[in-house]
């Protein structure tokens, strides 16, 4: 992560940088093992978690994994903040930033808000979720909750179903996944694929039974319905007959497949309640991985503040 | 930068004798092995740990537990040095509460290694004392550090390096001396 300040997206990493932070999220996974698993790594440092989005895994995941390197943390959210007075985007950031603190890791609905935020701060930003565009440590940590099992990234055929369109979990794991070499099938309702995501390097079908057959892994979306005003998919029920992942539909899959969800849950729409909870699941593990992911990433960007600055 | 060798310290048959002179000294210190464990700093106090353990095996009769410590973590200068270094994990498959703990390193130089290993190691239990075995000792302390077993008292000019050698890492046993040139 030379010289890197920022975490905007996978799509600007290399496929090193990107083995560089799962690497060390292996070994930041042990520290969690410990009887006292913290380490005094970022003392002194200030973090700043800016969520104007609601979020429950993410934001206590990253809160975690900046106590567990013992970092200083400010939690912000949107609602009760001078954000519902008017407060513009820039004048929040650049008033926390202010108080001295080192990192910012921020939750937006707009998509590209932490992009403005790396351009307008001196200090470093990490995209927790922007709009439709990325997760990036959500990619990375799929993409290393499958390593972790698998072995390897490289040739392995990765599902992801659900609304491609608006999922920004969706973006930052194709990214994530192609750069290490898998084989990315994309599966949805054709109003939610979008047109051209084959330039991506993925191949897009509506037709989940297809989809599945041989596939290592499986990765289902949560419908997004707090997105879903524009009538995208006739009804909720439809939707669950054609996309909803089943423990029927699962058996065209490898014996060993792994069945992952960024979470939170629809129950019995998007996955049937015994495949949520079922052998396959790696659902919970997926979060445990987090918190030692959003722990590289903290650690890595934060050693690169005295890299020279380009003349 | 290259490093220039200026002299040979130790070789092969200097470095096994002062091994072995170490481990009689940490049987006779602790009047056995009962409650010893051993614990090497990546990464080439890992490879002199282990064959403390052999000799241990070897004279005693016994079987004390070895482990492995990262210290990247707990270093003072993460933001001094630039690129955060590379992080690798602890190994340390026992219980350290109650034990006595023999710390492994190459080179004793500034003591800053050794006071992350301590702060690691606390993290890990409380163990009833920790000491220290260290091939060389180079002098320049910069913290009230001393080691309990020491393979070579070296004298050395900051300017120095020592480079210790170790056959599973660099593919054969040795210490040198010398100095790094700015190309």
């Amino acid at each position: 992560m030379k010289g890197r300040k920022h975490l905007l997206g996978l799509e600007e990493l290399g496929r090193e940088q990107i083995e560089q932070i799962l690497d060390a999220a292996q070994s930041f996974k042990e520290v969690l093992e410990r009887s006292i698993p913290k380490v005094p790594t970022l003392r002194g440092k200030t973090v700043a978690n800016l969520f104007f989005e609601p979020s429950t895994r993410t934001r206590i995941s990253f809160e975690l994994a900046e106590k567990r390197l013992s970092a200083d943390t400010v939690n912000f959210t949107a609602s009760g903040s001078s954000v519902s007075k008017g407060e513009s985007l820039k004048d929040t950031a650049r008033n926390i930033e202010a108080m001295q603190v080192d990192m910012i890791v921020v939750r937006h609905s707009a998509s590209g808000a932490p992009h403005f935020l790396a351009r307008s701060l001196d200090c470093s930003v990490i995209n927790a979720g922007d709009g439709t565009h990325e997760h990036p440590t959500q990619g990375l940590l799929d993409v290393f909750t499958v390593r972790e099992h698998k072995g390897k990234i490289e040739g392995l055929k990765v599902v992801i179903v659900g609304d491609i369109a608006h999922s920004r979990v969706a973006a930052s794991n194709i990214w994530g996944l192609t750069k290490l070499g898998a084989r990315v099938v994309v599966c949805g309702p054709r109003t939610l694929l979008p047109i051209g995501i084959e330039r991506l390097g993925v191949e897009a079908t509506s037709d989940l039974d297809k989809a599945l057959e041989g596939a290592d892994v499986v990765n289902v979306l949560r419908i997004q319905l707090e997105r879903q005003k524009s009538g995208l998919f006739p009804s909720i029920r439809e939707y669950s007959r054609c996309f909803g992942l089943t423990r029927e539909r699962l058996s065209a899959a490898r014996e060993d497949v792994l069945v992952m969800h960024p979470g939170p849950i629809n129950r019995g729409v998007e996955i049937s309640q015994d495949v949520a909870d079922g052998p396959f699941s790696v659902i919970l593990e997926q979060v445990t991985n987090g918190v030692a992911v959003r722990m590289a990433v903290l650690y890595l960007l934060s050693g690169s503040e005295v890299e020279p600055k380009p003349e | 930068m290259t490093y220039v060798e200026k002299a040979q310290i130790m070789d092969e048959q200097a470095m096994a004798r002062a091994i072995a002179r170490i481990s009689h000294e940490i049987v006779e210190r602790n009047q056995g092995t009962e409650h010893l464990v051993l614990v090497g700093i990546r990464r080439r106090g890992v490879p002199l740990a282990r064959r403390i353990q052999q000799k241990l095996k070897q004279y005693e009769g016994a079987d004390v537990p070895l482990g492995v410590l990262d210290i990247t973590l707990y270093r003072d200068d993460l933001q001094q040095i630039g690129p955060a270094p590379v992080v690798h994990s602890s190994d340390l498959p026992f219980d350290i509460t109650g034990k006595i703990v023999v710390l492994v390193d190459d080179v004793l130089y500034t003591g800053r290694t050794v006071r992350a290993a301590l702060d690691a190691l606390i993290d890990f239990g409380r163990p009833k004392a920790i000491q220290l075995a260290v091939l060389v000792d180079r002098g320049h302390r910069e913290l009230p550090i001393r080691a309990d077993f020491v393979g070579k008292n070296l004298p050395t000019s900051e300017k120095e390096v020592v480079k210790v050698s170790v056959t599973e890492e660099d593919g054969l046993d040795g210490v040198s001396i010398g100095e790094v040139i700015q190309d």
